[in-house]
This record gives C-alpha cells, sequence and structure tokens, in this order.
C-alpha cells in the first residue's frame, strides 16, 4: 500500500462539484420531462396509429436501443456544427438525452399499452364514455401508472448517463470533474467522490418519483373512491 | 471512407466484441454468485448483496471505469492494461443487474417446487442445482440476452476513460482528423446496430417462445 489519500485538496473543490451536480439535476430534469412526452406521443403512435407511423417510430426505437448513447451524441452534437447549426451545448445534449430516452419510454408505455385488458375498454364503452374519455382514462393512464416502477428505473439511469455528455463538452458533474483532476492530479480521490455524490442523486431522484407517484397516483385512486 | 480507415473502424468493432464477450463470461458467473447471496438464509449475505447492487446501480459507469483504472494505483501498480481496467469495470456493473435480473427469477419459481423437492430429501445445494435453477434459466434466458445489447453498448464508455480501442474510440480518432462525424459515427452506429439488433429480436423471439411453453 504505497498510495496515500489525499481527500482535502479534492474536496477543497466543492462549490465546483456543487455547481456540476445541479447541472446534472437540471439536465436530468428537462430531458426527463420532454423525453416522457416524446415517448408517449410515440408509444399512441406505435399501438395506434396508422401503419406508416408506426413502422416510423419502430424504426426510431430499433435504431435508438441498438446502438449507444455517446455515438448518438456525436452523431448529432458533431455532425450538427458540421453542417452549421450550432446550438449551446446544453441545448445539444440535452435534445440528444430526449432523443434517447424517448425510444425507452416508447417501448415501455407501449407494454403498459399492450397489458390493459381488452373487457375493460368494452366496459368503458357500454358506460357510455366518448372514445377520447376511453384513451384517457382507461388507458393512458392506467397503462402509465402500471410501468411506474420501470420507467423510474429508466429515468435513473437517464441521470447517471448524462456523464456521457460530458465527452461533448457538457458541464455537469462529471465534466467539472475533469476539470478537478485537472488541478489537483487527485484522480482516484476525484472518482470516490463522485462516487458517492452520484449514489446520493440517485437516491434524491428516486424520491422525487416516489412523491410525484403519491400525488398523481394516490390522490386519482382516493378521489376514485369518494365519487 | 477509403478502405483503410473501414478496416480501422472493422477492428474497433472487433475490440468492442472481445471485450463484450469477455463481460459477459466475468460478470455472467459473479452475477449469479450476487443473485445467490441476494436470496441466501443468512442475513448478513442478503444485506452485503444488496448494498452492493445499491452502490453500483446508483453511480454512472463512467465512475466505475474511473475508479478501475485508477484504482491499482493502491496496489503500487502504475498502469493497468487498458483491457483489463475495461473489463473488470464493466463486470462489477453488469454484474449488479444481472444479479437483479436472476434474483427476480429465481424467486418467480414457484415456491411449492422447494418444498416438494426439500419433501423428496434433496439437500439445499442439490434443491437448487437440480430443481430451481433449470427452471429460473428458463425464464432468465430472453432478459439475459436483452441485457447483452446493454452491455455491448456500454463498451463504448471505455472509450472515454481508459482509451481501450473499440468502435467508438476508433470513430472518434478517424473523426478526429477529417471532421466527417455523420459518415464516420453513422458507420460505427451502424456497425453497432449490426451487433445489437440480431441480439434483441433473438431476446424477443426466446420471449414469445417461452411464454408459449409456460402457458
Amino acid at each position: 500500500m504505497s498510495y496515500e489519500f489525499d481527500f482535502q485538496s479534492v474536496l477543497a473543490y466543492w462549490p465546483m462539484f456543487l455547481s456540476g451536480a445541479w447541472t446534472t439535476l437540471q439536465m436530468s430534469f428537462w430531458a426527463t420531462l420532454v423525453g416522457f412526452v416524446l415517448g408517449v406521443l410515440c408509444a399512441v403512435a406505435r399501438t395506434g396509429g396508422p401503419l406508416w407511423l408506426r413502422k416510423v417510430v419502430g424504426a426510431y426505437v430499433e435504431v435508438i436501443r441498438n446502438t449507444p448513447l455517446l455515438i448518438q451524441s456525436y452523431f448529432l452534437i458533431f455532425g450538427m456544427s458540421n453542417i452549421g447549426i450550432r446550438m449551446p451545448i446544453m441545448a445539444g445534449a440535452i435534445l440528444a438525452l430526449v432523443i434517447n430516452i424517448g425510444a425507452y419510454t416508447c417501448e415501455i408505455v407501449r407494454a403498459g399499452i399492450e397489458s390493459i385488458h381488452k373487457g375493460q375498454l368494452e366496459a368503458a364503452e357500454c358506460l357510455g364514455l366518448s372514445p377520447a374519455q376511453v384513451y384517457w382514462h382507461i388507458i393512458l393512464r392506467p397503462a402509465v401508472e402500471r410501468v411506474y416502477p420501470a420507467l423510474t428505473s429508466q429515468y435513473v439511469l437517464l441521470m447517471l448517463v448524462t456523464s456521457i455528455l460530458s465527452a461533448v463538452g457538457a458541464n455537469e458533474l462529471f465534466g467539472v470533474s475533469n476539470q478537478v483532476q485537472a488541478n489537483t492530479f487527485r484522480n482516484f480521490e476525484v472518482f470516490i467522490v463522485l462516487w458517492v455524490v452520484y449514489l446520493a442523486l440517485s437516491v434524491l431522484v428516486r424520491a422525487v418519483f416516489w412523491l410525484v407517484a403519491q400525488c398523481v397516483f394516490v390522490r386519482r385512486r382516493k378521489l376514485g373512491t369518494s365519487l | 471512407m477509403n478502405p483503410q480507415q473501414f478496416d480501422y473502424l472493422l477492428q474497433g468493432a472487433w475490440g468492442t466484441v472481445v471485450l463484450s464477450c469477455l463481460t459477459f463470461v466475468f460478470a455472467g458467473l459473479l452475477g449469479l454468485l450476487v443473485a445467490l447471496s441476494r436470496i441466501s438464509p443468512v442475513r448478513a449475505v442478503r444485506g452485503a448483496a444488496s448494498l452492493y447492487i445499491q452502490s453500483i446501480q446508483g453511480t454512472p459507469l463512467l465512475v466505475l471505469m474511473g475508479v478501475c483504472f485508477y484504482g491499482p494505483n493502491l496496489l503500487g501498480m502504475t498502469s493497468v492494461p487498458a483491457l483489463f481496467a475495461a473489463t473488470l469495470a464493466l463486470t462489477i456493473q453488469s454484474s449488479a443487474y444481472f444479479g437483479e435480473i436472476w434474483r427476480g427469477c429465481l424467486q418467480s419459481v414457484a415456491k411449492n417446487q422447494w418444498e416438494a423437492a426439500e419433501c423428496l430429501g434433496l439437500s439445499r445445494l442439490q434443491r437448487m442445482v437440480k430443481v430451481i435453477l433449470p427452471q429460473a434459466m428458463r425464464i432468465a434466458t430472453p432478459p439475459t440476452v436483452g441485457f447483452m445489447v446493454q452491455i455491448v453498448k456500454n463498451t463504448s464508455i471505455a472509450s472515454l476513460v481508459i482509451g481501450y480501442a473499440e468502435l467508438s474510440y476508433n470513430a472518434k480518432i478517424l473523426n478526429n482528423s477529417t471532421f466527417e462525424p455523420f459518415l464516420y459515427f453513422g458507420c460505427a452506429a451502424v456497425l453497432y446496430f449490426v451487433i445489437c439488433y440480431p441480439l434483441s429480436r433473438w431476446s424477443r423471439k426466446l420471449e414469445r417462445r417461452l411464454n408459449v411453453a409456460h402457458s
């Protein structure tokens, strides 16, 4: 054991870690929000749209799910700037994340939609609900509720893979830590600190998702029984 | 793109395949160990396994790569081969996910199978190896094949910390010298797709077939 730990010089950079963590959370938030909407739209198109649209969305999902995010972001961000479309790094990074997470959300929500029992649709029709009402109350919302745990894991993963976007210059937690490494030459300690911070962030993200579920799903259930 | 450059990309793809296969083998073994510890009768073992899974799943692979690349410094090794560090990091990460997948499968084997095996007078080990594992393996095959896609994609991250010459690393090198991102990253994406798509199709097919056999 010839190695001597030196966390002090690394932890002196805590404001940088903090701002990096904040950027990570912001990126994840926007990517989650927009990606969720995109994914649900894709899932709706893939289960109920016209044939050509199903094929297009299917191709999008397969291409995204079978290539690494790193290549996707290189392709998008370096490629775009090469043909003269320059966007801020954060915008490009979030766009890459949205395109990526949209495909995963689509698959998960589709599984939820397909798991809705046919008898429920017939029952809803008998009650005289309009097709739009049936779709919203009987198909989409219960489907999302059913796959919510899978979505949570996927969005925690999304928060973790934002680290990859440091490769295209995003200044999130991992990107910031590169600067700390360059300043202190304490690579190993920096990675240990990152480990702890990311762990804390993923606990935080899980908690937020749990809270959202408490608000959205539980309140709805209570309303449903009281009506 | 001239043939030489395409050759270089193909070499990268080979690096990706080698790294993925090594990871799959080692992570498979370690993952089985994790899954078995997770359902162990000893509480401390269960707790340790769950702590392991939580702490691995809560951190990005990129960080794990860094730890595995710089960590051997602790043992006085000044530099480790890139392939070794990359395999180590990917193995540790994938084993946590494999552990969770397989635990679910082991637990989904009906409880009365355990009891029946116990009544037959089989020991714990025999019950596991002869009765539970074979049934769990059938359920576990589709998600395991599906996870191989994840491993292949995850190898791309080795290019960021470690600089192991796999597909995205080589594509990046080519792009750095010629600045044609659409061409090189497009080709790299196609190569990844060629490796991954058959696996994900296979996984879905297995799922359908095994479901039919199940019901």
